[in-house]
């Protein structure tokens, strides 16, 4: 599958979570000067030029349990604080709204789109600090070098290899639900009717060709669908009018967040399977989060700052409540790595991975994998 | 005009263990000869779901194990049962992943005794497959497309004078016409205009080829001229098949249709003739696969990205 994949799915999830922070810190009230504090700080940290200098590299994919370890840690960049549950919240509404956006992709290509989209608001977000609004168009620059040039073959690709990222969850979001753009199953509705893509005509037409290459005749025929032209193509600029949707900013104060996570994929034995499977990549994907998390570049609060808990549901009650009914099959197990920058301390993270493999399982634990993740909690 | 012709109705639905992966033409069904029963297979990542005529689905993991995302670079060839590993082959693994990726892709049986296999890299590996025992082979290694393969199809009728056997296409839309033999030989070349093709079918001379705009084209193998052209799908196309006694063409795509085409030939002026039968809608489905089930195609069946079921359908 595609080697590219890693920066737009990076990304993108990290455009969702700020939206969802951003309307959980206003719906929580929380004074606008600390507030801007955490989204300038993490915004700061996401897109710190080593950090996205690793994030760039061809690579392979890794699970969701790695990949959530790095929000964790993005999520914690500033004095901003979450409880596991409302981190779990956190991450469900994020993998389920880029889901949706990757699978309703016109053409393969507009995932850029998205992208854009995504990178337009954060830089609304930060449009005060021009320090961090540069480290912002210098990631827009590198997303247009990298991937302009791409075939629309190479895109499907890495499509694809989003799609399989994200197989088989189907977590219900209450807003994806309200404006029935998910179906209760947890399915997402796929409209057959609107603008076909661009490049793309509008199904009906059959025309027939003589062996000369002439037009010899012309019939039509009709189905279900109702389609139409579309009126332009989005702008793949560092400025420009997007034209799709797909990736902008669909929370507001007045929306709430919610998510139902017991029941909500009919296959469970293919979820839990997930967290079960052996997983020889298992030190492989230490390395890559020691690298990446070790690019990270997290402030220490100052004196003078107090910091806070935010929580992703209306109540202290509802986020407990959800943190003791949180299905087995679905729980992250989060991992919990001091990385830093300082050579030192990554010698010794990586003399620790060294000695962590030759480690004995622990008894009645089946899977290799699992223990070394297990393992590294205590670190 | 709408077509009138034989309507299909949904019949059931076969359960899989795992729900299929966004991957082109991700169905493959077995057709023996002399009795229904048949076995279906679709790939999860990088296992393939098998469902035979009797007993519980199986699944055949990809040697080597490995994420679902970094697919080991393997070609494996087992019992139609799925019971035993055969054969297995190894493509050349770069040491540090380069931009471009490495898979393999498109699968195809080929002239009575080989099994033809694309790469990411444009080449065709054919594999000599023994009519007794498991000393398969690599025979020879066809390099004349310069973008991923992405389906490999043969001749499923009567091939007419110099059209070749066997079509293999790729990412940029490129076809190529081979005929086989102990050294396989390029009869033409189709070029692509940068427009993927993604799923490709042969049938008495005429390659029927799916494009990621949505449009099917027919082109004559033996002159490569465009015979007819379709706006078929308001979304890429994932799967073409055809039925060979009949000249029925199937269709799925990401536009979540299913469509079933006639395909024939006028007599008089040799023109290609292609008339639409039937549209299904698989409800807020991706169609990833789809096949006939049968050589005249009155059933063919159909899987989806995230769907753990084949559905299947039948004459209405």
């Amino acid at each position: 599958m595609s080697a590219r994949t890693l920066p737009l799915l990076f990304l993108n999830l990290g455009g969702e979570m700020l939206y969802i922070l951003d309307q959980r810190l206003r719906a929580q009230s929380i004074p606008g000067e600390k507030a801007r504090k955490v989204m300038n700080d993490i915004i700061s940290t996401m897109f710190n030029r080593k950090f996205m200098e690793e994030l760039f590299k061809p690579q392979e994919l890794y699970s969701k349990k790695a990949l959530r370890t790095v929000y964790d840690r993005l999520a914690h960049a500033s004095i901003m604080r979450l409880n596991q549950a409302s981190m779990d919240k956190l991450y469900d509404l994020m993998t389920m709204a880029f889901k949706y956006q990757v699978l309703l992709c016109p053409r393969p290509r507009d995932i850029l789109l998205v992208t854009f989209n995504h990178l337009d608001a954060i830089k609304d977000f930060i449009y005060e600090s021009p320090a961090i609004l540069n480290q912002v168009d210098e990631t827009f620059r590198q997303l247009i070098e990298t991937y302009s040039c791409l075939p629309d073959g190479e895109f499907q690709l890495i499509r694809q290899t989003l799609l399989i990222f994200f197989q088989d969850m189907h977590i219900r979001v209450s807003i994806f639900l309200k404006d029935k753009v998910q179906n209760s199953n947890g399915r997402f509705v796929l409209p057959i009717s609107g603008p076909v893509p661009w490049g793309t005509e509008v199904p009906g037409l059959i025309r027939i060709f003589n062996h000369k290459g002439v037009e010899v005749k012309r019939t039509e025929f009709t189905t279900a669908g109702n389609y139409v032209t579309p009126q332009r193509e989005g702008s793949f600029e560092l400025y420009g009018d997007r034209v799709l949707k797909l990736g902008t900013n669909m929370y507001s104060v007045s929306r709430p967040v919610e998510t139902h996570v017991a029941g909500s994929s009919k296959n469970l034995a293919s979820r839990a399977k997930e967290n079960t499977v052996p997983n020889p990549l298992a030190k492989e994907e230490l390395n890559f989060l020691a690298r990446l998390l070790g690019g990270l570049d997290i402030q220490k609060p100052a004196g003078g700052e107090t910091g806070f808990r935010l929580n992703l549901f209306t109540t202290d009650e509802e986020e407990e409540h959800a943190a003791q009914t949180r299905p087995e099959d679905l729980s992250y197990k989060v991992i919990n790595i001091e990385a830093t920058q300082e050579p030192g301390r990554r010698a010794e993270l990586s003399r620790i991975l060294g000695e962590l493999e030759v480690a004995e399982p622990r008894p009645g634990s089946a899977e290799k994998g699992e223990d070394l993740l297990a393992l590294m909690d205590g670190l | 005009m709408a077509a009138a012709g034989t309507g299909y109705r949904r019949e059931r639905a076969l359960a899989l263990r795992n729900s299929s992966s966004a991957l082109y033409n991700n169905l493959t069904v077995l057709c023996p000869p002399a009795r229904p029963p048949r076995a279906f297979g679709a790939v999860h990542g990088t296992t393939l779901s098998l469902l035979g005529p009797e007993g519980p689905p199986r699944q055949l993991p990809a040697r080597g194990g490995g994420s679902a995302l970094s697919t080991p670079l393997l070609t494996q060839m087992y019992e139609a049962d799925g019971s035993t590993l055969v054969f297995w082959h190894a493509l050349d693994v770069p040491e540090h992943p380069a931009a471009h990726s490495v898979f393999a892709r498109g699968i195809s049986a080929a002239g009575e005794r080989f099994i033809c296999v694309g790469t990411s890299s444009g080449a065709v590996l054919v594999f000599d497959i023994p009519p007794k025992g498991t000393n398969v082979t690599l025979s020879e290694v066809l390099e004349q497309h310069r973008d991923p393969v992405t389906d490999i199809a043969a001749e499923q009728g009567q091939a007419p004078e110099a059209a070749g056997d066997l079509v293999t296409a790729d990412d940029s839309g490129t076809l190529c016409l081979w005929s086989t033999g102990e050294e396989f030989t390029l009869l033409g070349r189709i070029p692509g205009s940068g427009c993927t093709c993604s799923s490709v079918t042969l049938w008495n001379g005429i390659v029927a080829a799916g494009y990621g705009n949505g449009q099917i084209r027919l082109w004559e193998a033996g002159t490569g001229q465009l015979r007819a052209q379709v706006s078929a799908h308001a979304r890429w196309i994932y799967a073409l098949d055809l039925a060979p006694l009949t000249g029925k063409l199937l269709s799925g795509a990401e536009d979540s249709f299913v469509h079933v085409w006639k395909l024939s030939r006028d007599p008089d002026t040799d023109d290609v003739e292609i008339r639409h039968c039937h549209a299904e809608c698989v409800t807020d489905t991706q169609v990833c696969g789809a096949r006939f089930c049968d050589p005249a195609g009155d059933t063919f069946a159909v899987t989806g990205y995230d769907l753990s079921e084949i559905l299947c359908y039948g004459p209405a």
